[in-house]
Protein backbone atom coordinates (compact mmCIF):
# COMPACT_ATOMS: atom_id res chain seq x y z
CA UNK A 1 0.00 0.00 0.00
CA UNK A 2 2.70 2.39 0.94
CA UNK A 3 4.19 3.76 -2.27
CA UNK A 4 7.86 4.14 -2.94
CA UNK A 5 9.28 7.59 -2.20
CA UNK A 6 10.44 8.17 -5.79
CA UNK A 7 6.83 7.98 -6.98
CA UNK A 8 6.41 11.50 -5.67
CA UNK A 9 9.16 12.78 -7.96
CA UNK A 10 6.70 13.49 -10.78
CA UNK A 11 4.83 15.76 -8.42
CA UNK A 12 7.96 17.52 -7.32
CA UNK A 13 8.81 18.10 -10.98
CA UNK A 14 5.52 19.95 -11.43
CA UNK A 15 6.31 22.14 -8.47
CA UNK A 16 9.89 22.68 -9.62
CA UNK A 17 8.79 23.79 -13.08
CA UNK A 18 6.81 26.62 -11.51
CA UNK A 19 10.05 28.36 -10.59
CA UNK A 20 10.65 29.26 -14.22
CA UNK A 21 7.11 30.46 -14.87
CA UNK A 22 5.93 34.00 -14.46
CA UNK A 23 3.49 34.45 -11.57
CA UNK A 24 -0.13 34.87 -12.63
CA UNK A 25 -0.86 37.24 -9.77
CA UNK A 26 -2.27 40.59 -10.82
CA UNK A 27 -1.35 43.50 -8.59
CA UNK A 28 -4.96 44.53 -8.30
CA UNK A 29 -5.34 48.09 -7.04
CA UNK A 30 -2.48 49.27 -9.26
CA UNK A 31 -3.35 47.07 -12.20
CA UNK A 32 -6.97 46.67 -13.25
CA UNK A 33 -7.72 43.80 -15.56
CA UNK A 34 -9.91 45.00 -18.44
CA UNK A 35 -13.42 43.64 -18.11
CA UNK A 36 -15.16 42.16 -21.12
CA UNK A 37 -17.57 44.49 -22.94
CA UNK A 38 -20.61 42.53 -21.76
CA UNK A 39 -19.61 42.94 -18.13
CA UNK A 40 -22.47 44.01 -15.91
CA UNK A 41 -21.28 46.36 -13.22
CA UNK A 42 -22.72 49.54 -11.76
CA UNK A 43 -25.72 51.08 -13.45
CA UNK A 44 -25.59 54.27 -15.42
CA UNK A 45 -28.43 56.53 -16.53
CA UNK A 46 -27.96 58.27 -19.85
CA UNK A 47 -28.84 61.64 -21.33
CA UNK A 48 -29.66 62.58 -24.90
CA UNK A 49 -27.13 64.73 -26.72
CA UNK A 50 -29.24 67.83 -26.00
CA UNK A 51 -28.95 67.23 -22.27
CA UNK A 52 -32.41 65.80 -21.68
CA UNK A 53 -32.64 62.55 -19.77
CA UNK A 54 -33.47 59.43 -21.71
CA UNK A 55 -35.51 58.02 -18.83
CA UNK A 56 -39.21 58.77 -19.08
CA UNK A 57 -40.18 57.23 -15.75
CA UNK A 58 -42.13 54.27 -17.12
CA UNK A 59 -40.98 51.99 -14.25
CA UNK A 60 -40.43 49.01 -16.53
CA UNK A 61 -37.01 48.51 -14.96
CA UNK A 62 -38.57 48.41 -11.51
CA UNK A 63 -41.13 45.89 -12.77
CA UNK A 64 -38.44 43.70 -14.26
CA UNK A 65 -36.14 43.71 -11.25
CA UNK A 66 -36.12 40.31 -9.50
CA UNK A 67 -34.59 41.86 -6.37
CA UNK A 68 -36.96 44.83 -6.22
CA UNK A 69 -34.08 47.23 -5.77
CA UNK A 70 -35.20 50.02 -8.14
CA UNK A 71 -37.55 52.78 -7.04
CA UNK A 72 -38.99 55.14 -9.60
CA UNK A 73 -41.38 58.00 -8.88
CA UNK A 74 -42.50 59.70 -12.06
CA UNK A 75 -43.69 63.28 -12.52
CA UNK A 76 -45.13 65.34 -15.39
CA UNK A 77 -42.87 67.43 -17.53
CA UNK A 78 -43.94 71.08 -17.68
CA UNK A 79 -42.98 73.80 -20.13
CA UNK A 80 -40.62 75.55 -17.69
CA UNK A 81 -39.25 72.31 -16.22
CA UNK A 82 -38.49 69.95 -19.05
CA UNK A 83 -36.32 67.03 -17.95
CA UNK A 84 -37.00 64.35 -20.54
CA UNK A 85 -38.34 64.46 -24.10
CA UNK A 86 -41.46 62.47 -23.19
CA UNK A 87 -44.51 63.45 -21.23
CA UNK A 88 -43.13 62.29 -17.92
CA UNK A 89 -39.77 62.01 -16.25
CA UNK A 90 -38.38 60.21 -13.22
CA UNK A 91 -38.51 62.62 -10.29
CA UNK A 92 -36.93 60.03 -8.01
CA UNK A 93 -34.77 57.26 -9.38
CA UNK A 94 -32.98 55.14 -6.81
CA UNK A 95 -31.16 51.87 -7.05
CA UNK A 96 -30.27 50.04 -3.89
CA UNK A 97 -27.02 48.42 -4.94
CA UNK A 98 -26.82 46.34 -1.79
CA UNK A 99 -29.85 44.44 -3.06
CA UNK A 100 -29.00 44.46 -6.74
CA UNK A 101 -27.99 41.08 -8.18
CA UNK A 102 -26.63 42.53 -11.45
CA UNK A 103 -28.83 40.34 -13.61
CA UNK A 104 -29.23 43.09 -16.19
CA UNK A 105 -32.98 42.66 -16.61
CA UNK A 106 -33.40 46.43 -16.21
CA UNK A 107 -31.37 47.20 -19.30
CA UNK A 108 -33.26 44.53 -21.23
CA UNK A 109 -36.55 45.98 -20.05
CA UNK A 110 -35.81 49.65 -20.75
CA UNK A 111 -37.39 50.59 -24.09
CA UNK A 112 -35.22 53.73 -24.42
CA UNK A 113 -31.67 52.54 -23.57
CA UNK A 114 -31.87 54.92 -20.62
CA UNK A 115 -30.26 52.54 -18.13
CA UNK A 116 -27.30 50.29 -18.82
CA UNK A 117 -24.93 48.30 -16.70
CA UNK A 118 -21.43 49.63 -17.07
CA UNK A 119 -17.97 48.35 -16.29
CA UNK A 120 -17.49 49.78 -12.81
CA UNK A 121 -17.27 47.12 -10.13
CA UNK A 122 -15.56 48.76 -7.17
CA UNK A 123 -18.66 49.37 -5.14
CA UNK A 124 -17.63 49.02 -1.51
CA UNK A 125 -18.77 51.67 0.91
CA UNK A 126 -18.49 52.16 4.64
CA UNK A 127 -22.22 52.37 5.19
CA UNK A 128 -25.21 50.68 3.64
CA UNK A 129 -26.92 54.01 3.07
CA UNK A 130 -24.15 55.01 0.70
CA UNK A 131 -25.06 52.10 -1.54
CA UNK A 132 -28.43 53.61 -2.38
CA UNK A 133 -27.58 55.40 -5.60
CA UNK A 134 -29.73 58.38 -6.42
CA UNK A 135 -30.49 59.77 -9.84
CA UNK A 136 -27.68 62.33 -9.78
CA UNK A 137 -25.11 59.69 -8.91
CA UNK A 138 -26.35 57.41 -11.66
CA UNK A 139 -26.39 60.19 -14.27
CA UNK A 140 -22.85 61.35 -13.52
CA UNK A 141 -19.96 59.66 -15.33
CA UNK A 142 -18.21 57.12 -13.10
CA UNK A 143 -15.33 58.40 -11.00
CA UNK A 144 -13.32 55.21 -11.04
CA UNK A 145 -12.55 54.28 -14.61
CA UNK A 146 -12.31 50.61 -15.44
CA UNK A 147 -10.68 49.51 -18.69
CA UNK A 148 -12.91 47.53 -21.05
CA UNK A 149 -11.63 44.97 -23.52
CA UNK A 150 -12.04 45.56 -27.22
CA UNK A 151 -15.75 45.51 -28.03
CA UNK A 152 -15.14 44.55 -31.65
CA UNK A 153 -13.31 41.44 -30.56
CA UNK A 154 -15.43 40.23 -27.69
CA UNK A 155 -19.00 41.31 -28.34
CA UNK A 156 -21.60 40.91 -31.00
CA UNK A 157 -21.85 43.98 -33.26
CA UNK A 158 -25.08 45.08 -31.64
CA UNK A 159 -25.42 44.56 -27.87
CA UNK A 160 -28.75 43.01 -27.10
CA UNK A 161 -29.95 45.90 -24.96
CA UNK A 162 -29.09 48.59 -27.54
CA UNK A 163 -31.61 50.07 -29.96
CA UNK A 164 -30.50 50.50 -33.54
CA UNK A 165 -32.47 53.64 -34.32
CA UNK B 1 -8.89 6.22 -16.74
CA UNK B 2 -11.93 4.00 -16.96
CA UNK B 3 -12.09 2.70 -20.48
CA UNK B 4 -15.28 1.80 -22.29
CA UNK B 5 -14.49 -1.85 -21.59
CA UNK B 6 -14.49 -1.20 -17.87
CA UNK B 7 -17.77 0.61 -18.20
CA UNK B 8 -19.39 -2.31 -19.88
CA UNK B 9 -18.58 -4.56 -16.95
CA UNK B 10 -19.93 -2.19 -14.36
CA UNK B 11 -22.92 -3.88 -12.76
CA UNK B 12 -26.33 -2.28 -12.95
CA UNK B 13 -28.04 -2.72 -9.62
CA UNK B 14 -30.95 -5.16 -9.67
CA UNK B 15 -31.49 -5.76 -5.97
CA UNK B 16 -34.46 -4.79 -3.84
CA UNK B 17 -32.99 -2.74 -0.96
CA UNK B 18 -35.15 0.28 -1.71
CA UNK B 19 -36.44 2.02 0.38
CA UNK B 20 -33.34 2.29 2.42
CA UNK B 21 -32.98 0.48 5.73
CA UNK B 22 -29.67 2.28 6.15
CA UNK B 23 -29.86 5.05 8.73
CA UNK B 24 -28.56 8.45 7.79
CA UNK B 25 -27.70 9.11 11.42
CA UNK B 26 -25.00 7.11 13.14
CA UNK B 27 -25.99 6.24 16.71
CA UNK B 28 -23.53 5.31 19.42
CA UNK B 29 -23.84 1.78 20.71
CA UNK B 30 -25.39 2.12 24.22
CA UNK B 31 -23.12 -0.60 25.57
CA UNK B 32 -20.12 1.39 24.42
CA UNK B 33 -21.41 4.47 26.15
CA UNK B 34 -21.34 2.66 29.50
CA UNK B 35 -17.83 1.30 29.19
CA UNK B 36 -15.94 4.07 27.45
CA UNK B 37 -15.63 7.78 27.56
CA UNK B 38 -17.68 9.11 24.67
CA UNK B 39 -16.79 12.67 23.85
CA UNK B 40 -19.35 14.76 22.03
CA UNK B 41 -17.83 17.34 19.72
CA UNK B 42 -19.44 19.98 17.59
CA UNK B 43 -17.93 19.99 14.12
CA UNK B 44 -18.95 23.24 12.53
CA UNK B 45 -21.10 25.16 11.65
CA UNK B 46 -18.24 27.59 11.21
CA UNK B 47 -15.51 25.07 10.54
CA UNK B 48 -13.72 25.93 7.31
CA UNK B 49 -13.70 22.36 6.02
CA UNK B 50 -17.44 21.80 6.22
CA UNK B 51 -17.96 23.39 2.80
CA UNK B 52 -20.32 26.00 4.04
CA UNK B 53 -22.21 25.89 7.26
CA UNK B 54 -22.73 22.25 8.03
CA UNK B 55 -22.86 21.31 11.67
CA UNK B 56 -21.98 17.75 12.62
CA UNK B 57 -22.45 16.46 16.13
CA UNK B 58 -19.67 13.91 16.32
CA UNK B 59 -19.37 11.44 19.16
CA UNK B 60 -15.85 10.21 19.62
CA UNK B 61 -14.41 7.22 21.35
CA UNK B 62 -10.80 8.30 21.48
CA UNK B 63 -9.95 8.97 17.84
CA UNK B 64 -12.76 6.82 16.48
CA UNK B 65 -16.02 8.29 15.29
CA UNK B 66 -18.87 6.37 16.89
CA UNK B 67 -21.78 8.66 16.23
CA UNK B 68 -22.55 11.33 13.65
CA UNK B 69 -25.56 13.51 13.32
CA UNK B 70 -25.81 16.28 10.77
CA UNK B 71 -27.64 19.48 11.60
CA UNK B 72 -28.53 21.42 8.50
CA UNK B 73 -30.53 24.50 7.71
CA UNK B 74 -28.07 27.25 8.54
CA UNK B 75 -28.09 28.43 4.96
CA UNK B 76 -31.81 28.11 4.39
CA UNK B 77 -32.86 31.08 2.26
CA UNK B 78 -36.26 29.98 1.02
CA UNK B 79 -35.33 30.02 -2.65
CA UNK B 80 -38.16 27.74 -3.66
CA UNK B 81 -40.77 29.83 -1.87
CA UNK B 82 -39.27 33.04 -3.24
CA UNK B 83 -39.54 31.72 -6.76
CA UNK B 84 -43.27 31.27 -6.30
CA UNK B 85 -43.56 35.02 -5.75
CA UNK B 86 -41.74 35.92 -8.98
CA UNK B 87 -42.80 35.66 -12.57
CA UNK B 88 -41.25 32.82 -14.56
CA UNK B 89 -38.88 35.23 -16.22
CA UNK B 90 -37.54 36.58 -12.94
CA UNK B 91 -37.48 33.19 -11.24
CA UNK B 92 -34.73 32.11 -13.64
CA UNK B 93 -32.28 34.19 -11.60
CA UNK B 94 -32.92 32.12 -8.48
CA UNK B 95 -31.90 28.49 -9.15
CA UNK B 96 -28.31 29.41 -10.04
CA UNK B 97 -27.89 30.78 -6.54
CA UNK B 98 -29.01 27.51 -4.97
CA UNK B 99 -25.93 25.53 -5.96
CA UNK B 100 -23.50 28.35 -6.47
CA UNK B 101 -20.68 26.14 -7.72
CA UNK B 102 -22.47 24.53 -10.65
CA UNK B 103 -24.71 27.53 -11.26
CA UNK B 104 -25.26 27.02 -14.96
CA UNK B 105 -26.51 23.47 -14.51
CA UNK B 106 -29.04 24.54 -11.89
CA UNK B 107 -30.31 27.26 -14.15
CA UNK B 108 -30.63 24.74 -16.94
CA UNK B 109 -32.84 22.44 -14.85
CA UNK B 110 -35.38 25.19 -14.25
CA UNK B 111 -35.28 26.49 -17.81
CA UNK B 112 -35.75 22.97 -19.19
CA UNK B 113 -38.75 22.57 -16.89
CA UNK B 114 -40.32 25.78 -18.19
CA UNK B 115 -39.67 24.74 -21.75
CA UNK B 116 -41.22 21.35 -21.15
CA UNK B 117 -44.37 23.01 -19.85
CA UNK B 118 -44.45 25.55 -22.66
CA UNK B 119 -43.64 22.83 -25.21
CA UNK B 120 -41.00 25.02 -26.78
CA UNK B 121 -38.04 23.58 -28.64
CA UNK B 122 -34.95 25.82 -28.40
CA UNK B 123 -32.88 26.24 -31.57
CA UNK B 124 -29.89 23.97 -32.14
CA UNK B 125 -27.36 26.69 -31.43
CA UNK B 126 -28.87 27.30 -28.00
CA UNK B 127 -28.86 23.59 -27.22
CA UNK B 128 -25.19 23.19 -28.11
CA UNK B 129 -24.16 26.33 -26.27
CA UNK B 130 -26.05 25.14 -23.21
CA UNK B 131 -24.18 21.85 -23.36
CA UNK B 132 -20.89 23.70 -23.58
CA UNK B 133 -21.58 26.05 -20.70
CA UNK B 134 -22.89 23.23 -18.51
CA UNK B 135 -19.67 21.31 -19.02
CA UNK B 136 -17.63 24.41 -18.18
CA UNK B 137 -19.74 24.73 -15.08
CA UNK B 138 -19.03 21.11 -14.19
CA UNK B 139 -15.30 21.74 -14.59
CA UNK B 140 -15.65 24.81 -12.38
CA UNK B 141 -17.41 22.84 -9.66
CA UNK B 142 -14.91 19.96 -9.75
CA UNK B 143 -11.99 22.41 -9.63
CA UNK B 144 -13.29 23.99 -6.47
CA UNK B 145 -13.93 20.57 -5.01
CA UNK B 146 -10.39 19.45 -5.82
CA UNK B 147 -8.79 22.63 -4.56
CA UNK B 148 -10.62 22.76 -1.26
CA UNK B 149 -10.66 19.00 -0.80
CA UNK B 150 -6.91 18.77 -1.20
CA UNK B 151 -6.41 21.84 0.96
CA UNK B 152 -8.25 20.14 3.81
CA UNK B 153 -5.88 17.21 3.57
CA UNK B 154 -2.85 19.46 3.64
CA UNK B 155 -2.02 19.91 -0.05
CA UNK B 156 -2.24 23.67 -0.10
CA UNK B 157 -0.59 24.21 -3.49
CA UNK B 158 -3.44 22.39 -5.22
CA UNK B 159 -5.74 25.23 -4.22
CA UNK B 160 -3.68 27.76 -6.17
CA UNK B 161 -3.39 25.49 -9.19
CA UNK B 162 -7.13 24.84 -9.23
CA UNK B 163 -8.15 28.43 -8.70
CA UNK B 164 -5.90 29.51 -11.54
CA UNK B 165 -7.91 27.35 -13.94
CA UNK B 166 -11.17 28.24 -12.25
CA UNK B 167 -10.43 31.85 -13.01
CA UNK B 168 -9.94 30.97 -16.65
CA UNK B 169 -13.37 29.30 -16.67
CA UNK B 170 -14.96 32.31 -15.01
CA UNK B 171 -13.32 34.61 -17.56
CA UNK B 172 -15.08 32.63 -20.27
CA UNK B 173 -18.37 33.07 -18.46
CA UNK B 174 -17.74 36.78 -18.17
CA UNK B 175 -16.98 36.99 -21.86
CA UNK B 176 -20.19 35.28 -22.96
CA UNK B 177 -22.71 36.21 -20.33
CA UNK B 178 -21.47 39.41 -18.72
CA UNK B 179 -20.94 38.15 -15.18
CA UNK B 180 -18.63 35.59 -13.73
CA UNK B 181 -21.25 33.60 -11.81
CA UNK B 182 -25.05 33.59 -11.69
CA UNK B 183 -25.42 34.45 -15.32
CA UNK B 184 -29.17 34.16 -16.16
CA UNK B 185 -27.85 33.42 -19.67
CA UNK B 186 -30.32 30.60 -20.34
CA UNK B 187 -33.78 31.93 -20.98
CA UNK B 188 -36.93 30.02 -21.80
CA UNK B 189 -36.64 29.38 -25.53
CA UNK B 190 -32.89 29.70 -25.92
CA UNK B 191 -30.10 32.02 -24.87
CA UNK B 192 -30.34 35.60 -23.70
CA UNK B 193 -27.75 36.84 -26.18
CA UNK B 194 -25.84 35.66 -29.19
CA UNK B 195 -22.43 34.09 -28.66
CA UNK B 196 -19.72 36.72 -29.15
CA UNK B 197 -17.22 35.79 -31.89
CA UNK B 198 -14.21 36.08 -29.59
CA UNK B 199 -15.55 33.30 -27.40
CA UNK B 200 -14.56 30.50 -29.72
CA UNK B 201 -10.87 31.35 -29.81
CA UNK B 202 -10.72 31.97 -26.06
CA UNK B 203 -12.60 28.78 -25.22
CA UNK B 204 -10.49 26.71 -27.58
CA UNK B 205 -7.40 28.08 -25.90
CA UNK B 206 -8.78 26.91 -22.58
CA UNK B 207 -9.86 23.51 -23.87
CA UNK B 208 -6.41 22.87 -25.34
CA UNK B 209 -4.66 23.94 -22.17
CA UNK B 210 -6.85 22.25 -19.60
CA UNK B 211 -6.15 18.49 -20.04
CA UNK B 212 -2.46 19.20 -19.44
CA UNK B 213 -3.36 20.97 -16.25
CA UNK B 214 -5.39 17.98 -15.07
CA UNK B 215 -2.28 15.86 -15.69
CA UNK B 216 -0.40 18.26 -13.45
CA UNK B 217 -2.90 17.83 -10.63
CA UNK B 218 -2.68 14.08 -11.00
CA UNK B 219 1.11 14.21 -11.01
CA UNK B 220 0.93 16.10 -7.75
CA UNK B 221 -1.54 13.79 -6.06
CA UNK B 222 -1.83 10.39 -7.73
CA UNK B 223 1.31 8.79 -6.34
CA UNK B 224 1.79 11.11 -3.43
CA UNK B 225 2.37 9.03 -0.30
CA UNK B 226 0.44 11.29 2.06
CA UNK B 227 -2.47 11.68 -0.33
CA UNK B 228 -2.71 7.91 -0.81
CA UNK B 229 -2.57 7.26 2.94
CA UNK B 230 -5.35 9.76 3.52
CA UNK B 231 -7.66 8.60 0.73
CA UNK B 232 -7.16 4.91 -0.13
CA UNK B 233 -9.63 2.68 1.62
CA UNK B 234 -11.20 5.57 3.53
CA UNK B 235 -14.93 6.21 3.59
CA UNK B 236 -16.01 3.00 1.93
CA UNK B 237 -19.43 2.90 0.35
CA UNK B 238 -20.59 -0.24 -1.41
CA UNK B 239 -22.61 -0.08 -4.60
CA UNK B 240 -25.62 -1.55 -2.85
CA UNK B 241 -25.49 0.96 0.00
CA UNK B 242 -24.95 3.82 -2.42
CA UNK B 243 -28.07 2.92 -4.35
CA UNK B 244 -30.11 2.30 -1.22
CA UNK B 245 -29.09 5.74 0.01
CA UNK B 246 -30.14 7.32 -3.27
CA UNK B 247 -26.68 8.48 -4.22
CA UNK B 248 -25.96 9.67 -7.72
CA UNK B 249 -23.19 11.34 -9.63
CA UNK B 250 -19.50 10.84 -8.81
CA UNK B 251 -20.23 9.23 -5.43
CA UNK B 252 -22.28 6.50 -7.07
CA UNK B 253 -19.89 6.04 -9.97
CA UNK B 254 -16.95 5.67 -7.60
CA UNK B 255 -18.83 2.76 -6.03
CA UNK B 256 -18.90 0.96 -9.35
CA UNK B 257 -22.36 1.76 -10.67
CA UNK B 258 -22.49 3.02 -14.22
CA UNK B 259 -25.24 5.60 -13.97
CA UNK B 260 -25.05 8.97 -15.64
CA UNK B 261 -28.17 10.79 -16.71
CA UNK B 262 -26.29 12.29 -19.62
CA UNK B 263 -25.96 8.74 -21.00
CA UNK B 264 -29.09 6.99 -19.83
CA UNK B 265 -31.56 9.82 -20.39
CA UNK B 266 -29.79 12.15 -22.78
CA UNK B 267 -30.90 15.75 -22.75
CA UNK B 268 -29.48 18.75 -24.64
CA UNK B 269 -26.89 17.58 -27.16
CA UNK B 270 -25.41 14.81 -25.03
CA UNK B 271 -26.61 12.11 -27.41
CA UNK B 272 -24.68 13.76 -30.22
CA UNK B 273 -21.33 14.16 -28.51
CA UNK B 274 -18.91 11.37 -27.72
CA UNK B 275 -17.81 10.93 -24.15
CA UNK B 276 -17.15 8.19 -21.61
CA UNK B 277 -18.57 7.87 -18.14
CA UNK B 278 -15.71 7.13 -15.74
CA UNK B 279 -16.54 4.35 -13.30
CA UNK B 280 -14.37 3.11 -10.46
CA UNK B 281 -15.08 0.21 -8.19
CA UNK B 282 -13.60 0.66 -4.73
CA UNK B 283 -16.01 3.27 -3.39
CA UNK B 284 -13.40 5.04 -1.30
CA UNK B 285 -12.29 8.66 -1.21
CA UNK B 286 -9.53 7.98 -3.72
CA UNK B 287 -11.93 6.60 -6.29
CA UNK B 288 -14.27 9.55 -5.91
CA UNK B 289 -11.27 11.74 -6.59
CA UNK B 290 -10.36 9.70 -9.66
CA UNK B 291 -13.92 9.84 -11.00
CA UNK B 292 -13.95 13.61 -10.78
CA UNK B 293 -10.52 13.94 -12.39
CA UNK B 294 -11.65 11.80 -15.32
CA UNK B 295 -14.90 13.70 -15.53
CA UNK B 296 -12.98 16.94 -15.96
CA UNK B 297 -11.14 15.41 -18.92
CA UNK B 298 -14.37 14.11 -20.41
CA UNK B 299 -15.99 17.51 -19.95
CA UNK B 300 -13.13 19.11 -21.84
CA UNK B 301 -13.71 16.61 -24.63
CA UNK B 302 -17.38 17.60 -24.75
CA UNK B 303 -16.43 21.28 -24.77
CA UNK B 304 -14.13 20.70 -27.73
CA UNK B 305 -16.81 18.81 -29.64
CA UNK B 306 -19.32 21.56 -28.90
CA UNK B 307 -16.90 24.17 -30.23
CA UNK B 308 -16.40 22.15 -33.41
CA UNK B 309 -20.05 21.31 -33.90
CA UNK B 310 -21.64 24.60 -32.88
CA UNK B 311 -24.42 25.14 -35.43
CA UNK B 312 -25.21 28.49 -36.98
CA UNK B 313 -28.57 30.14 -36.73
CA UNK B 314 -30.76 31.93 -34.22
CA UNK B 315 -29.98 31.65 -30.52
CA UNK B 316 -33.55 32.02 -29.29
CA UNK B 317 -36.96 31.02 -30.63
CA UNK B 318 -38.98 33.63 -32.44
CA UNK B 319 -42.07 33.49 -30.26
CA UNK B 320 -43.40 36.85 -29.16
CA UNK B 321 -45.49 35.30 -26.42
CA UNK B 322 -42.46 34.20 -24.38
CA UNK B 323 -39.39 35.96 -25.79
CA UNK B 324 -38.74 39.70 -25.70
CA UNK B 325 -39.07 41.14 -29.22
CA UNK B 326 -35.91 42.27 -31.01
CA UNK B 327 -34.83 45.68 -29.79
CA UNK B 328 -34.87 47.43 -33.13
CA UNK B 329 -38.59 46.76 -33.47
CA UNK B 330 -39.45 48.73 -30.35
CA UNK B 331 -39.27 52.05 -32.18
CA UNK B 332 -40.96 50.89 -35.33
CA UNK B 333 -43.66 48.42 -34.35
CA UNK B 334 -46.42 49.23 -31.88
CA UNK B 335 -47.24 45.54 -31.57
CA UNK B 336 -43.72 44.73 -30.49
CA UNK B 337 -43.77 47.50 -27.92
CA UNK B 338 -47.00 46.13 -26.45
CA UNK B 339 -45.50 42.64 -26.33
CA UNK B 340 -42.42 44.08 -24.65
CA UNK B 341 -44.45 45.84 -21.96
CA UNK B 342 -46.64 42.80 -21.41
CA UNK B 343 -43.69 40.44 -21.08
CA UNK B 344 -41.76 42.66 -18.71
CA UNK B 345 -44.58 43.67 -16.42
CA UNK B 346 -46.75 40.58 -16.40
CA UNK B 347 -44.48 37.88 -17.77
CA UNK B 348 -45.54 34.99 -19.95
CA UNK B 349 -48.14 32.50 -18.85
CA UNK B 350 -47.24 28.85 -18.67
CA UNK B 351 -49.90 26.18 -19.32
CA UNK B 352 -51.32 24.21 -16.40
CA UNK B 353 -49.30 21.15 -15.58
CA UNK B 354 -46.55 19.65 -13.51
CA UNK B 355 -43.19 18.51 -14.69
CA UNK B 356 -40.10 16.88 -13.27
CA UNK B 357 -36.80 17.41 -15.04
CA UNK B 358 -33.76 15.46 -13.91
CA UNK B 359 -30.31 16.36 -15.19
CA UNK B 360 -26.79 15.38 -14.22
CA UNK B 361 -25.32 18.12 -12.10
CA UNK B 362 -21.70 18.13 -11.02
CA UNK B 363 -22.86 16.48 -7.80
CA UNK B 364 -25.39 13.99 -9.15
CA UNK B 365 -29.00 13.94 -10.15
CA UNK B 366 -30.45 17.41 -9.96
CA UNK B 367 -34.20 17.32 -10.18
CA UNK B 368 -36.49 20.26 -10.71
CA UNK B 369 -40.18 19.74 -10.02
CA UNK B 370 -42.42 22.55 -11.16
CA UNK B 371 -46.18 22.93 -10.92
CA UNK B 372 -47.94 25.59 -12.93
CA UNK B 373 -51.51 26.72 -12.40
CA UNK B 374 -51.56 28.57 -15.69
CA UNK B 375 -50.60 31.88 -14.17
CA UNK B 376 -47.60 34.13 -14.70
CA UNK B 377 -45.84 32.71 -11.62
CA UNK B 378 -44.86 29.15 -10.76
CA UNK B 379 -47.29 27.59 -8.32
CA UNK B 380 -44.68 25.32 -6.77
CA UNK B 381 -40.99 24.80 -7.37
CA UNK B 382 -39.01 22.03 -5.74
CA UNK B 383 -35.44 21.04 -6.30
CA UNK B 384 -34.06 17.61 -5.65
CA UNK B 385 -30.70 18.71 -4.39
CA UNK B 386 -27.86 16.21 -4.90
CA UNK B 387 -25.92 17.68 -1.97
CA UNK B 388 -28.71 16.88 0.43
CA UNK B 389 -28.75 13.28 -0.71
CA UNK B 390 -24.98 13.03 -0.59
CA UNK B 391 -25.05 14.18 3.00
CA UNK B 392 -27.28 11.23 3.88
CA UNK B 393 -24.39 8.94 3.10
CA UNK B 394 -22.24 10.55 5.79
CA UNK B 395 -23.24 8.11 8.52
CA UNK B 396 -22.53 5.02 6.43
CA UNK B 397 -19.22 6.24 5.07
CA UNK B 398 -17.94 7.67 8.33
CA UNK B 399 -18.82 4.70 10.58
CA UNK B 400 -15.78 3.56 12.53
CA UNK B 401 -13.30 5.88 10.86
CA UNK B 402 -10.84 8.21 12.51
CA UNK B 403 -11.87 11.76 13.19
CA UNK B 404 -9.19 13.08 10.83
CA UNK B 405 -10.68 11.01 8.03
CA UNK B 406 -14.06 12.55 8.67
CA UNK B 407 -12.86 15.64 6.86
CA UNK B 408 -11.57 13.67 3.92
CA UNK B 409 -14.84 11.77 3.65
CA UNK B 410 -17.03 14.84 3.93
CA UNK B 411 -14.95 16.54 1.28
CA UNK B 412 -15.23 13.57 -1.04
CA UNK B 413 -19.03 13.60 -0.86
CA UNK B 414 -18.84 17.16 -2.24
CA UNK B 415 -21.79 18.79 -0.59
CA UNK B 416 -22.60 22.42 -1.16
CA UNK B 417 -24.58 23.69 1.77
CA UNK B 418 -26.43 26.27 -0.29
CA UNK B 419 -27.72 23.42 -2.38
CA UNK B 420 -28.48 21.30 0.67
CA UNK B 421 -30.43 23.89 2.67
CA UNK B 422 -31.86 25.95 -0.19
Amino acid sequence: MSPQPFDSIKGFAVTFRQIFKKPITQQYPEYKRPVYPRFRGRHRLWRHENGLEKCVGCSLCAAACPADCIRVVADENTADNRVSPGERYARIYEINLSRCIFCGYCELACPFDAITLEAEYELSEYSRDDLIYTKDMLLAPPVKRVPVADRELYDTPQPVWKLES
Amino acid sequence: MASTAARRHAPIYTGTRIPSPIPSVLKVDPALREDDDILEVNFGPNHPSTHGVLRLIVELNGERVEGVEAVIGYLHTGFEKNMEQKTWWKAITYPERIDYLSFQINELAFVLAIEKLLEVEPPAKATWMRTLLCELSRIHSHLIWLGTGALELGAISLLWYCFRERDAVLDLFELVTGVRMHTRYFQAGGLAEDIPPGFFTECRKFADMFPGRVDEYEALLDRQAIWLERTKGIGLLSAEDAIALGQSGPVLRASGVDWDLRKVEPYLAYDQVDFDVPVYFNGDVYDRYKVRMDEMRESTRIVQQCLDGMPEGPWIVDDRKIVLPPRHELHTSMESLIHHFKLVTEGYRVPVGEVYVAIESARGELGCYVVSDGGPKPWRVKFRAPSFVALEATATTVAGSLVADLIAILGSLDTVMGDCDR
